[in-house]
């Protein structure tokens, strides 16, 4: 039996960073909003306090603050021919789980998008010709600017307290800073991180080359801050505990800091958790969501919340898997390339580099903030030109240790046994004299990289699992040679003693070691309703009361790190929402 | 299952290996009460003998033989059994992970390729209970005695043939097997001493990990390109 509770101005799905923010800015336009959350209450207070937050062993291995995959998981191929099997534990992903979301457990990597990679389809196409970007490759445009998200940049940057060193301001360039980012209103609100032994040292060896290296721009905060709604965060000690932790100093920015102090004790705000939303109740008729179900995890009771406005806040997989299972919008088909719901999913490649090795420095590797280290953009984007490259976009190259923390961060030379008196001997000698110097590049759209229902297995609660159909293309394993030969060149010029051959990733998609937790797409955004799912401001095209946010809306992955896009992406559509749609609900545009 | 077929030959063997793992108790015991052992690296030796949740006697034997080779004792760190990976291994075993927490265990279970991830329906305790009877009887048919009995030249030619995959176990594949049993040493190994492994916090000091306290803010600069002193690393317990 279905309890049908009361309608709401606006359901919120997901509790994460995109959330949180249209929670905050839908009650402040006077809405009554209804947060739902699958996971549990997550506070810095209770949950991320010491010494039980920096147990290596229960979040790092596992996965305490990760999606639960006994509940649901998303199978795997690699081809249309292959069968896909369940990740029947999180390994080359981990989505967040419980209020704050992946928000809660994140490094803190802060990016604002490059001006062309608004327009990867466009830019490329007028630069280069059409023929650069191959016949299969389904690159598009965001149907937004820079320019638009500008502003909206800004907002999130303030609401986080970024540390960083502003390279483009209104125009004008500043030494230090990323010399390729576009036209900013503002400085950070933070001065940049203090720098390591492996900033210092690619910092000088990329200036010699004639690179402009900057500082990676951070969440983690360089001195205490209070935000623009009030809420305080602390200043970052160099713990170390930071990817797949909470932070105990209050000093990265999550929901759980930086917007739900304010949220929380808002009247107009309702927090549900433990509750997972099955599906959206859609009218086709009326194009619109009426309501959603969702099911209490510790009862299996399920309830319909009726409400005016849906805001879809999931990861990128529960985000495209609503809208597949719920039956709106056409699901994409790679063979006839019809269909928008389940297209372009894209992912992140990374690890094209070397690791260096000193026998004459520590870099004492446990001393370090989460997004902490040297960057150069110098081969992202289009920053450079591709004539006769055989491959479109790039990536960033960047130096730094996250973390020195034992279980999962070691390395030692090459030709070192895994275990054994040889290997112990390399990792006590090494462990605090090493660090990799890598690029991480976008990753493109392809024809039959894709999402869609599974027909064999099914989650918890008897829906099909989300089935991925991906692999890496020849575009990837292009950059990867590239920013491999390119970040070695660097390496060299730091004179370490010992140096790996550059290595990128080859063969098939491996699901099992640690990558990213940046997919994206499925959901995505642009100016033809043929072509997207959403419009330039995150509303659904077959449910006008239906709005998208997070990654699932990109076209394709740029190589930066999604939360900073994420956020001012965000922003953008609650503007719209606030200004426009609430005054007169329907389409903000028309096919 | 494996599981279940393999009751009656552990049986069979509980008495042999019960002396089996008094012997070796005995021998780390007299570890710990020697004078020369007392430095910093050898403090980890249990003053008592290691007791099992889940671990069969046949089991115990062969993680402590494993353990001590992965991570033999030199002058860095006592061996794996003295810093208690065996216990951290058996307690782990019997915990929620080992019991398939957080793991999506529904059919139908096809193999698929190595990229597809872990697709047997074993749990971490089911799937380590099939392969050390799998790599006990490799053992046995190539040697003529279990892992444990064989000594220190053939525990190493054993693991690395199981490292490269070509033991080859009886149905079971022997790769896979030696990278979880490598991976579960490493976290014992390396762990927060809470779980019972890296006991006196030895591969720590190894390292040269402060371990949790961890304000560093006004040190990046301080020890850039220098050594960072860590006279007694901070575990959980030591702030509780």
């Amino acid at each position: 039996m279905v309890t049908k509770l009361k309608e709401t101005d606006a359901v919120v799905i997901g509790m994460g960073w995109t959330g949180s923010i249209l929670s905050r800015e839908l009650t402040k336009a006077g809405l009554n909003v209804v947060g739902l959350e699958r996971g549990s209450m997550r506070t810095p207070r209770e949950d991320f306090t010491i010494p039980q937050i920096r147990d290596e062993l229960k979040y790092g291995n596992r996965h305490e603050l990760f999606q639960d995959t006994a509940m649901e998981t998303v199978s795997l191929r690699h081809t249309t021919r292959d069968t896909a099997l369940p990740l029947r534990r999180l390994g080359s992903f981990l989505p967040g789980n419980n209020v704050g979301g992946a928000g809660s457990h994140w490094n803190g990597a802060t990016w604002r998008r490059l001006e062309a990679d608004y327009m990867v389809r466009s830019h490329y196409t007028q630069k280069y010709g059409a023929k650069v970007i191959p016949a299969d490759m389904t690159v598009q445009d965001f149907g937004v600017t820079y320019a638009d998200m500008e502003p909206y940049y800004d907002k999130f940057e303030r609401l986080c307290g970024i540390s960083g060193q502003a390279g483009n301001l209104r125009g004008q360039k500043i030494d230090g800073g990323n010399p390729f980012e576009g036209p900013r209103s503002n400085h950070y609100p933070n001065k940049p991180l203090a720098r390591g032994l492996s900033s210092v040292l690619f910092d000088d060896a990329a200036k010699k080359l004639g690179y402009h290296p900057f500082p990676q721009p951070s969440a983690n905060a360089s001195e205490a801050y209070t935000n623009f709604e009030g809420a305080t965060m602390g200043q970052c000690v160099y713990c170390g505990f930071c990817e797949r932790y909470g932070c105990e100093s209050n000093a990265k920015a999550s929901p759980n800091v930086n917007i739900l102090p304010v949220l929380m004790p808002d009247p107009r705000f309702e927090l549900r958790t433990n509750a997972y939303v099955k599906k959206l109740n859609y009218d086709r008729r009326v194009k619109k969501v009426t309501s959603v179900t969702y099911i209490d995890t510790r009862t299996g009771e399920e309830y319909e919340q009726p409400a005016g406005i849906i805001i879809l806040a999931a990861y990128v997989f529960n985000n495209t898997l609503l809208m597949l299972y719920s039956g709106i919008g056409t699901p994409y088909d790679p063979v006839t390339g019809r269909g928008t719901v389940g297209k372009n999913y894209c992912y992140q490649y990374t690890g094209s580099g070397v690791t260096v090795f000193f026998d004459d420095k520590e870099t004492n590797p446990f001393m370090a903030a989460g997004a902490f280290g040297t960057i150069m953009d110098d081969f992202n984007s289009d920053n450079f030109d591709h004539s006769g490259l055989g491959f479109i976009g790039g990536g960033h190259i960047s130096a730094g240790l996250s973390n020195g923390r034992p279980i999962e961060t070691r390395q030692v030379p090459p030709g070192t046994p895994r275990w054994g008196k040889d290997w112990k001997a390399a990792t006590a000698k090494y462990y605090r004299r090493w660090f990799t110097v890598a690029g991480t590049a976008c990753n493109y759209a392809y024809r039959d990289n894709y999402l869609d229902l599974d027909p064999t297995y099914k989650d918890a609660i008897g829906r099909p699992l989300l089935r991925m159909t991906f692999n890496w293309k020849e575009n990837d394993y292009k950059i990867g040679a590239f920013l491999s030969q390119k970040s070695a060149e660097i390496a060299r010029a730091m004179n370490p003693t010992i140096m790996t051959p550059p290595r990128f990733r080859t063969g098939d998609y491996d699901s099992r070691p640690y990558q990213s937790t940046h997919n994206t797409g499925g959901t995505i955004m642009g100016t033809d309703p043929k072509t997207s799912v959403v419009n330039k401001y995150l509303q659904a095209w077959d449910a006008s009361n239906l709005f998208i946010m997070g990654a699932s809306t990109f076209p394709q992955n740029q190589s930066y790190n999604p939360t900073g896009p994420l956020g001012a992406s965000a922003y953008w559509s609650a503007n719209k929402i606030v200004t426009d749609y609430i005054k007169n609900p329907g389409p903000l545009m028309h096919a | 299952m494996a599981n279940d077929e393999s009751i009656p030959r552990r049986d069979f063997l509980k008495g042999a290996s019960l002396t089996g793992a008094s012997v070796a108790a005995a021998a780390t015991g007299l570890v710990a009460c020697s004078p020369k052992a007392e430095t910093a690296a050898s403090q980890a030796t249990p003053a008592t003998q290691d007791t099992w949740l889940v671990l069969t006697p046949e089991e115990a034997e062969f993680f402590i033989a494993a353990a001590d080779t992965i991570i033999p004792k030199d002058e860095l760190s006592p061996s794996g059994s003295e810093c208690g990976v065996p216990v951290f291994i058996d307690r782990q075993l019997a915990s929620a992970w080992g019991g398939g927490d957080r793991m999506y265990r529904a059919g139908p279970f096809v193999k698929g390729t190595p990229e597809q991830g872990y697709q047997l329906s074993l749990t971490p305790h089911q799937y380590f209970v099939a392969g050390v009877i799998a790599a006990n009887a490799w053992c046995e048919k190539t040697y003529g005695k279990t892992f444990d009995r064989l000594d220190q030249a053939k525990r190493n030619e054993a693991l690395t043939a199981m490292e490269k995959g070509t033991a080859e176990f009886d149905g079971f594949e022997s790769k896979p097997f030696f990278t979880a049993l490598l991976t579960i040493n490493m976290e014992g190994f390396f762990a927060d001493p809470i779980y019972g492994g890296n006991r006196n916090k030895a591969s720590w000091r190894m390292l040269g990990f402060p371990g949790l306290p961890a304000i560093y803010a006004d040190k990046i600069d301080a020890y850039r390109g220098k050594r960072y002193p860590v006279t007694e690393p901070q575990s959980i317990a030591d702030f509780s």
